[in-house]
């Protein structure tokens, strides 16, 4: 059954290589569980499309177009990013950054996020979801903290203590979610708290202790997803931690705890019958665009730089599910999507381009396109990409997103497009240096294998143009699921 | 106190003394003694979650009542004290509010956190319904104890301290969560606590020491570090 390889795989490889992570192999094999986990999950994939929504184990699992499309994405680049790291690591080795055990510590953690993310996608149970967004954070602590160096040891804490204390506001959430369901639905059993069941009575549920909920499980999932003013932890645990850890931190866990917030909001808004959730997701969404924004222009490190772009998307795209509406849910997970491919694809080609100037401050980093052609042209394509250009996914979805806030939400369009302005103009200014600039630097003999960039790119590229009819129908599947039909 | 029968008597006063202590953590600055009322806190919990489960019969009760005694009475307070006699972190330093300016704090939020739970109660059916003010309650003076603190270690203490205040709002609303849920949490709370473990080693061989204030150099705009890798040469 696809649905069991899909969670056991990545878990009976957290356990495989928390033995044999240090061998010489070890990112070989790294690689090849999470080929199994993306065989499995398109295998999935096939079969809901076949047969529709998947109830699973006593439905403590189900699968819907909302959540399959999160678990092939969040797969495909959980492979690209083991593939990344085999040679990344492996320079880091030999630079002495990394020991062998820290490497079999960082190869099983891998295994064990990706497992937990999985699981926070596919469970149908809200208390498993905190619970394995809980053990997101934890399993990737460790990964921040990898290189023991006073600041990541800082981000690490940083991290631990901002999430874990936000996650706690979740769970009280939660509790007064099942306080709410139990009323209706019994205590009878598990039933009180799975999706299925709530969304099927969300109409009865008690809106002032819904209210209530959604307020803290909002602040919750919202530290977790980045949103200003708790974004704090996000730019430091991105620049300290390894690069392959900070692609799937950015590409990834963002984007589950976007998909925690939005099936909360489902809820509460069926309960409610008012536009609060969407103000609330729309406030703070924009409100982190522009923070975001205005502290791009402040960055010297480039990881961090990228890091503030990714709270710039995660303030867009929850913005998008705000304005809710079929147009503007679609638009967010085309934006989604393309995030997620374009920000590891540019946290690929960060990591390559720090590790040869070997530092991650931009003022160092120099003529990339004279050092390193694929290198040089992997970051200006991915930022183009990132900041919105034509050719690309991500001016497809922004440009939808725009033009339904135009005609939805007026007073908020031009705020939206100029944060989008200065955004452009923070990143795109230092990019021009660090790709064209004068460097004395020698051309590389080798030019790095740069594959899961280019893969990344063309799949974002190809979004932008033309989004084949079953991806179309798939993404309007989930929208219509997210608008509460 | 004609109508009210014993046992929820006796719940009440654990209630009370739930938030007594929370108090008692929010002035104490002694480390050892911090963890020892984190387990007073659990034991606390755990009478708490007997009486409930004689009263209403409900079996799995029984259950999160012996993951308690485990996880909060025994193996946390245990860990914790490990870690404390192994990096000799005896006495935190002078909190960043006085222990009397904290106390007021903590006063205006115990209000504010019946102010909360009031509509919450209001609805609840269950014989608990008063103690779900005082979970509350816990909870956001756990919240000013971690704020309130510098050493790594106080606020661990203040964290599980938020958790057993959940834990106990979560009983008092709705006699429990679902099993697999207190299961899962509990998971996370042992394996927070062992990487915390290892974590704090960490911070001690960088700067020997568990005080937080060498943890304040990364701000919005940089990072300290300038050079991450070696030249390649």
């Amino acid at each position: 059954m696809e649905f069991l390889l899909l969670l056991t795989a990545p878990l009976c490889g957290a356990l495989l290589l928390g033995i044999l992570g240090g061998r010489r192999w070890a990112a070989e094999l790294n690689g090849a569980i999470s080929l199994v986990t993306f065989l499995a999950a398109c295998a999935l994939t096939a079969r809901v499309v076949r047969e529709g929504s998947l109830l699973i184990a006593h439905e403590v699992f189900f699968i819907d177009p909302f959540n399959v499309f999160l678990v092939t994405l969040t797969a495909l680049v959980g492979l690209t990013t083991a593939l990344f790291s085999r040679p990344y690591m492996r320079v880091e080795m030999d630079h002495g950054r990394v020991s062998a055990r820290r490497l079999r510590l960082y190869h099983s953690m891998y295994q064990l996020f990706m497992a937990t993310m999985l699981i926070a996608l596919t469970t149908n149970n809200m208390g498993l979801l905190w619970v394995s967004m809980e053990a997101a954070t934890l399993s990737t602590v460790l990964l921040v903290t990898l290189y023991r160096t006073p600041a990541s040891l800082e981000a690490g804490w940083k991290y631990f203590i901002l999430c874990g204390v936000g996650i706690a506001q979740a769970l009280f959430g939660t509790i007064l979610l099942y306080f709410a369901a139990e009323k209706v639905l019994g205590a009878e059993g598990v039933t009180a708290l799975l999706w299925t069941h709530l969304n099927a009575v969300k109409g009865q549920l008690e809106p002032t202790v819904l209210g209530l909920a959604f307020v803290f499980l909002f602040v919750g999932y919202g530290t977790k997803v980045g949103l200003a003013p708790l974004h704090n932890w996000l730019p430091d645990a991105h620049a300290e931690g390894p690069t392959p850890i900070s692609a799937v931190l950015s590409g990834l866990l963002l984007n589950v705890a976007i998909y925690a917030v939005v099936r909360c909001k489902v809820l509460v808004e069926g309960s409610l019958h008012s536009s609060l959730p969407s103000r609330v997701l729309m406030t703070f969404g924009l409100l982190s665009v522009v923070l975001a924004a205005f502290f791009l222009w402040r960055q010297r490190d480039i990881k961090r730089l990228f890091a503030y772009s990714s709270i710039e998307h995660m303030g867009i795209i929850t913005f998008a599910f705000g304005m809710g509406g079929p147009v503007a849910n679609f638009a967010a997970l085309l934006h989604m999507t393309v995030h997620s491919l374009t920000k590891s694809a540019i946290f690929f080609t960060v990591g390559h381009a720090a590790q040869k100037a070997g530092s991650q401050l931009m003022d160092d980093i120099r003529g990339l396109i004279t050092l390193s052609p694929t290198i040089g042209w992997g970051l200006m394509l991915g930022s183009l990409a990132i900041l919105g250009m034509p050719p690309f996914g991500v001016f497809a979805s922004e440009f939808l997103i725009l033009t339904t806030a135009m005609r939805e939400q007026p007073w908020a369009a031009p705020i939206l497009l100029l944060a989008l302005g200065v955004a452009f103009a923070a990143i795109f200014g230092r990019i021009q240096p660090m790709v064209f600039g004068e460097t004395t630097g020698k051309r590389l003999k080798h030019p790095p294998a740069l594959l899961p960039v280019f893969t990344h790119l063309a799949m974002v590229l190809v979004l932008g143009v033309y989004i084949p009819p079953y991806l179309a129908d798939w993404y309007r599947a989930a929208a219509r699921l997210i608008g509460g039909e | 106190m004609t109508g009210t029968p014993f046992d929820l008597q006796l719940l009440n006063l654990c209630a009370a003394l739930l938030l007594l202590l929370s108090f008692a953590m929010l002035a104490q600055r002694r480390i050892v003694t911090l963890v020892n009322l984190l387990a007073v806190q659990g034991s606390l919990l755990l009478v708490a979650t007997l009486l409930l489960a004689w009263r209403t019969g409900e079996r799995h009760l029984y259950l999160s009542a012996a993951l308690t005694l485990a996880l909060k009475v025994v193996l946390l307070p245990w860990m914790l004290h490990r870690l404390i006699r192994r990096l000799q972190v005896y006495w935190d330093t002078e909190p960043l509010l006085n222990i009397s300016g904290t106390m007021l704090v903590g006063l205006v939020v115990v209000v504010f956190a019946f102010g909360l739970a009031q509509p919450i109660a209001a609805l609840a059916s269950t014989a608990t319904r008063n103690a779900i003010g005082i979970a509350v309650a816990v909870i956001l003076l756990s919240f000013v104890t971690m704020i309130t603190r510098r050493k790594a270690m106080s606020q661990v203490v203040g964290f599980l301290s938020m958790e057993n205040g959940l834990f106990f709002g979560a009983m008092s609303a709705t006699y429990g969560m679902p099993m697999i849920v207190e299961f899962g949490v509990a998971l996370d709370v042992l394996v927070a606590v062992l990487v915390l473990g290892i974590f704090f080693f960490q911070i001690r061989e960088q700067f020997d020491s568990l005080d937080l204030h060498h943890l304040e150099s990364l701000n919005e705009y940089q990072s300290r570090r300038s050079t991450p890798a070696q030249k390649e040469t």
